[in-house]
């Protein structure tokens, strides 16, 4: 089976250093990818959009029914996740695990003995015992505002400089799941909840197709955000160009809640109990 | 070997050496496909795959002496105009931010499908799996 997938992958790779031949060289402003519509955005989409980050005028306007749909296809992989994994049934534990937290001294309380629920003093730790390292806990909590706030930046900046909605999404995703490693799922669920996730990531692609139909509902075609101007007392123009900001606020709000969301199951294999 | 000749090569390696490292890359994401027993590295190869194609969509919308797509001086570009030129093609850009996307979405639900073989059968590897699958066939007869 081996000698056979490598025959089949070199065969592959040969059919791909043939055809590469073929291919127009790196970097040519005159290859077939380089003409046609790319020079017609690159020449007309500051004028038409007034967004000077030409991806992010093609992601949410030129191509947003494409980006539209990307966005489903996320949150789809997001419930597919929840549906995949999620159990609301608690597994009998064996044992429990609680650590004094002025002490450090670990109690077990095996199955059916009494456990300090609630307490100020005792905090539960995982089952797989990690040590408890301050500077980590620190640090990470220290770190994520910022992390956040950049994310924030990430995605209203978008239209003047390199981001978006999918990128500050994913960043704003990624500060809740260094909490969730940094310190445990439990703590972390507290914070951000999964029922919080849920709802985001239907209202950002809620906010996306609302805007697209917004559009509908004003006379024009469905994502068309010039419509807008009369709502926003702008004109065309720039109505585009607030349209491509809601659209992103909506992708990041989807895309973090649904990072976030494939983590919590992943890590606890849709237990939400104990995990990374 | 005459040095017009070595520079000639060399020009064609330039020209060319980003199809053969995506090529190297997506031999290797394919192989772990077929190849591999245990399914967090065949997913591992398909992610190795996705991002051989997402380098190659990136690769071919640069331009030499141009720079990244966004209007230099933003908002007083009116004055000057904007040549095709000078700017890298925005278009793969787009195609491959929403693409990672999805890369990261299929890996997770690929991810939650391990998980879910593996609470089943307790491994990962694919022939104990095929054996397992096999038992409980002919358990049913």
């Amino acid at each position: 089976m081996k000698r056979f997938a490598f025959i089949g992958v070199l065969l592959f790779g040969a059919v791909l250093l043939y055809s590469s031949f073929s291919f127009p060289p790196l970097g040519d402003p005159h290859a077939p990818a380089n003409r046609h519509v790319s020079d017609d955005y690159i020449r007309d989409g500051m004028k038409e959009t007034a967004v000077p980050n030409l991806v992010t005028a093609v992601l949410a306007d030129y191509r947003g029914y494409d980006t539209m749909f990307e966005a489903t296809v996320i949150l789809a992989a997001g419930i597919a996740c929840f549906f995949l994994l999620r159990r609301y049934r608690r597994k009998p534990a064996q044992h429990r695990l609680y650590r004094h937290i002025d002490t450090g001294v670990i109690l077990i309380i095996e199955q059916g003995g009494k456990e300090p629920v609630d307490s100020k003093e005792f905090e539960r730790i995982d089952y797989h015992w990690v040590p408890f390292d301050l500077v980590v806990n620190k640090a990470a909590g220290l770190m994520v505002p910022f992390l956040q706030l950049f994310a924030l930046y990430v995605i209203f900046h978008g239209h003047h400089s390199p981001g978006g909605g999918f990128q500050g999404g994913v960043i704003f995703g990624a500060t809740v799941i260094l909490l969730a490693i940094s310190r445990d799922l439990r703590s972390t669920t507290r914070l951000f909840p999964e029922r919080t996730s849920a709802f985001l990531s239907s209202a950002g692609l809620f906010i996306y197709a609302g805007t697209g139909f917004a559009c509908l509902l004003l006379g024009s075609n469905l994502l068309d955000y010039s419509a807008l101007a009369r709502l926003l007392a702008v004109d065309p123009v720039m109505a585009r160009s607030h349209g491509i900001l809601l659209v992103e606020i909506g992708v990041g709000m989807a895309v973090s809640a649904i990072m976030i969301w494939i983590y919590y199951n992943l890590a606890s294999a849709g237990r939400y109990d104990e995990g990374l | 070997m005459d040095a017009p000749v070595l520079a000639d090569m060399l020009d064609f390696v330039i020209a060319k050496y980003n199809y053969w490292g995506i090529a190297a890359l997506m031999m290797i994401g394919l192989y772990a496909m077929i190849a591999k027993n245990n399914l967090v590295k065949k997913i591992i190869g398909m992610n190795i795959f996705q991002t051989a194609i997402i380098l190659f969509f990136i690769s071919i919308a640069t331009k030499w002496d141009a720079t990244i797509p966004i209007i230099i001086h933003g908002h007083g570009a009116h004055a000057h105009s904007i040549h095709a030129a000078d700017y890298m093609n925005p278009l793969p850009h787009v195609l491959m931010l929403t693409a990672i996307v999805v890369s990261v979405a299929t890996l997770g639900v690929a991810l939650a499908l391990a998980v879910g073989i593996f609470q089943r059968y307790e491994t990962l590897e694919e022939d104990n799996i095929l054996e397992q699958l096999k038992a409980d066939e002919s358990n049913l007869r």
